[in-house]
């Protein structure tokens, strides 16, 4: 039985997808706010981001739970896993030498090596990628494209499965036919954006079916410069990612809707010191603030590095203080719109009605003020989380974001600089990260979009229309 | 009014107290100047003398917030706090934790840094307004969907990913501009021209949607149903009419965003070898030189103070409606 090992991060991710389960029910119990949401996923391209955002949820939560293997009777590993590596081992245990390209089966580098007797300079070729063949040069494209084609081909058997499930699911609850329930989401005629969900999991599927084919033979985007898979790089970058973005706000949540409802709702000196409070904080230019934190805490792991067991502990919890001061610098951007909608509903009739029934301010602020700000919060949150992303890439690069050992987009895109200047340019690093990154922050951004649309009807103006819908709507 | 702005420069004020104290506690409290002198001196055996030497030189050896061996006022004056930290105001910085003026530094550097800032500041302002205009005069046709679009992609793109494949493609494979460096002169130009570029480019993603939003806020007023009664084209209500109104809240808004400029010279000068403020702050980061990052701290802060209310008075001199309260 290997040890399972708690992180500080592990346990507050874990955490924060607990609660936003919580939340799920309370929504589905809940008509009003059943409607909100149904709203957001009506929109295709929201749904489409977020089956991309529960993939890379699913890889993050699979990283996020770590154990000690055991290797013998009482003695566990020296380093913590996680179950991503369990699944990614074949990925882990190909190490090359160096960089080697994707899909390559040479080396990137010349090596010397002696030839009939004669000292030649070539490119070697890889331990492992394109070990299979016998002439490369001959037999490569043919490999390559048959591997692609075979998991392309299973992968898109998979997604159409896949979709055949949700067909007949839907057909049982609508009562309809299996063939028209059929017919009706793929012509786009429901209220769930079936055809969008279609194409994503069709697209996912055939993408993931070619990649885990062809990474049987090959490292398909490339490796590192100590020879490491950029894939598993790339799937370790993203819990990262997951962990800044919702322990961030998730950390500070708390504190900005407490004080940022009870400035609004009492006024007085209390608006006034916590106003203070929090114009303080935002005055100081996020970055420095984090870069003197981060300088501090360096200090403090190093002044107590016994506290942590494996270097993997030292680096989570590096991580785990950077996400506590980001959400510091997060606090007062929450806390202020919190404590502007406080001032506008405590101005209510009903909240002036409950005052002249004689409930006390506590019970106002939790009964009445508290689930009217929520729609605040929502958007706050949802929008913050990919400037975080954005911004860990900016902080390590700095050279105060996430500690070098940990995998992190910020890392990859850092390491990638050097590997441009070189010639021929190592390209493959800084394309895996910054697709991955993109088809991340993208997806985040098309969300929030739709939530911010469902939950502030005053924005859905904004939304770009062809001029038919237009007219009809103004 | 002049009431309200000497509130204001008085609530700044109270702000920059505030920060200078937290600023304080963060790095006097949490870490003792024994701590900063052990990292600074270097190695983990270092003697009590080395330490205390070191603290003497660089005057961190007095009592944190209370003198009690001094007399009369420099009870209060003879202390860290007040030579490290309350003489900021006084735009008194001191020596870096390395030995050099941290005030003949920040002097020689702001040059550098303000002839990369100032056009950038221009430039995004203009691109965006152009870009969002143009998507709002074509408002809904497939233009302005994909404008939308393509704000949208813009703004999910990482800033180093702009910089990287900008440097990687103009300074490298076309050869059009120097990878990096700065000379003094006009053949500056030279040398300023792609990161101006690249900073607009990577900040027209998400400036261009803000400013869409806001022209077509200004689309649905009752003025521009008047103006367009009185039979103006469409190229006059847009670019007479809402191009005025809209330029208020527009230029209100670029006051605040002094401090993104503040992250912006660290990314851009430490990236094409700028000898500005935002690589100092770098290399001060990176050699944990804990006095210039304070004293960065601190003018970051009065950048942004200054950035808010320049953004609070311009509005009110632009807006009557707006109360002074």
């Amino acid at each position: 039985m290997p040890k399972i090992v708690f992180l500080w991060t592990d346990f507050f991710v874990w955490l924060v997808l607990f609660v936003a389960i919580i939340y799920g029910i309370g929504v589905a119990r809940t008509p009003n706010l059943r409607a909100i949401w149904r709203r957001v996923f009506s929109q295709p391209a929201a749904m489409s981001a977020s089956i991309i955002l529960g993939v890379f949820l699913v890889i993050g939560m699979a990283d996020s739970i770590h154990f000690r293997a055991r290797i013998g009777p009482d003695i566990y590993a020296p380093e913590a896993e996680s179950v991503l590596d369990l699944f990614m081992a074949h990925q882990i245990a190909s190490r090359e030498k160096t960089y080697s390209a994707p899909l390559a089966y040479l080396s990137f580098q010349k090596e010397t090596a002696q030839v009939g007797g004669h000292v030649v300079r070539e490119f070697p070729r890889l331990e492992f990628g394109g070990r299979h063949l016998v002439h490369p040069e001959r037999d490569w494209l043919a490999d390559v494209m048959l591997r692609a084609t075979m998991g392309a081909v299973i992968g898109a058997i998979a997604g159409l499965l896949i979709f055949l499930l949700c067909a007949a699911v839907v057909a049982r609850d609508v009562g309809n036919n299996f063939a028209q329930a059929w017919r009706a989401m793929l012509a786009g005629d429901t209220d769930v954006p079936w055809r969008a969900v279609f194409w994503t999991v069709l697209a996912l599927c055939v993408l993931g079916g070619a990649y885990e084919s062809l990474s049987t033979g090959y490292h398909v985007f490339g490796t590192d410069q100590t020879g490491n898979d950029v894939s598993y790089q790339v799937a370790k970058s993203i819990r990262t990612a997951i962990v800044l973005g919702s322990l961030t706000t998730a950390a500070t949540l708390p504190f900005a809707l407490v004080l940022g409802v009870l400035a609004g709702y009492l006024k007085g000196w209390v608006d006034d010191g916590i106003t203070y409070l929090y114009t303080t904080i935002s005055s100081i230019p996020s970055v420095l603030l984090i870069a003197a934190c981060v300088l501090l805490i360096q200090v403090f792991i190093d002044k107590n590095s016994q506290l942590f067991a494996t270097s993997i502990e030292r680096s989570d919890i590096k991580l785990f203080f950077l996400c506590l001061i980001l959400g510091v610098t997060e606090f007062s951007t929450m806390c202020r719109l919190i404590r502007g909608e406080t001032l506008k509903l405590r101005e209510l009739d009903y909240v002036q009605a409950a005052q002249a029934f004689g409930a006390s301010p506590v019970k106002i602020m939790r009964r009445h003020i508290v689930p009217n700000v929520m729609h605040v919060v929502i958007i706050t949150l949802v929008l913050e989380f990919s400037g975080i992303v954005l911004y860990e890439a900016v902080l390590s690069y700095v050279g105060i974001g996430v500690d070098s050992s940990t995998n992190s987009f910020g890392t990859m895109i850092n390491l990638a600089r050097s590997e441009m200047a070189r010639d021929p340019v190592v390209w493959w690093n800084l394309a895996t990260a910054f697709v991955f990154m993109v088809a991340f922050v993208l997806s985040i951004n098309l969300l929030a979009d739709a939530v911010s649309d469902a939950f502030d009807p005053r924005a859905r103006r904004f939304r770009p229309r062809l001029r038919v819908n237009l007219g009809a709507a103004s | 009014m002049v009431t309200y702005i000497a509130r204001r420069v008085f609530y700044g004020i109270l702000v920059l107290v505030g920060v200078n104290l937290l600023t304080f506690v963060l790095f006097f409290a949490v870490n003792t100047p024994d701590d900063i002198a052990r990292l600074n001196i270097g190695g983990k055996r270092v003697t009590h003398e080395a330490i205390e030497e070191w603290k003497f030189a660089h005057g961190y050896d007095k009592p944190m917030l209370w003198n009690s061996h001094d007399q009369g006022a420099k009870k209060a004056t003879d202390t860290i706090f007040w030579q490290r930290s309350m003489r900021l105001f006084l735009l008194e910085f001191g020596a870096s934790d390395s030995g050099r003026d941290i005030g003949h530094e920040i002097a020689t550097r702001i040059g550098p840094s303000l002839a990369l800032q100032i056009p950038i500041f221009i430039l995004t302002i203009f691109a965006s307004v152009v870009f969002s205009l143009a998507v709002v005069f074509f408002r809904g046709t497939y233009l302005d969907f994909w404008g939308v679009v393509l704000c949208v992609v813009m703004l999910s793109i990482s800033t180093l990913f702009y910089i990287i494949a900008g440097q990687w493609m103009f300074a490298r494979v076309l050869r059009v501009v120097p990878i990096a460096g700065f000379v003094g002169g006009l053949t500056v130009v030279r040398f300023l021209i792609l990161p101006i570029i690249i900073s607009a480019v990577s900040r027209l993603g998400g400036d261009a949607r803000l400013y869409r939003a806001m022209f077509l806020e200004e689309l649905s007023r009752d003025y521009v149903r008047t103006a367009r009664a009185k039979g103006l084209t469409e190229q006059a209500v847009l670019f007479k009419h809402v191009l005025r109104n809209a330029m208020i809240p527009i230029i209100t808004n670029t006051f605040t965003i002094f401090p993104i400029l503040f992250l912006g010279s660290l990314l851009f000068e430490s990236f094409f070898g700028i000898p500005g403020l935002g690589s100092y702050t770098i290399d001060a980061i990176a050699s944990q030189d804990f006095a210039v990052v304070r004293t960065m701290v601190f003018l970051g802060t009065v950048l942004y103070v200054v950035g808010y209310m320049l953004a609070d008075v311009a509005y009110t001199f632009a807006d009557p409606r707006v109360r002074l309260s």
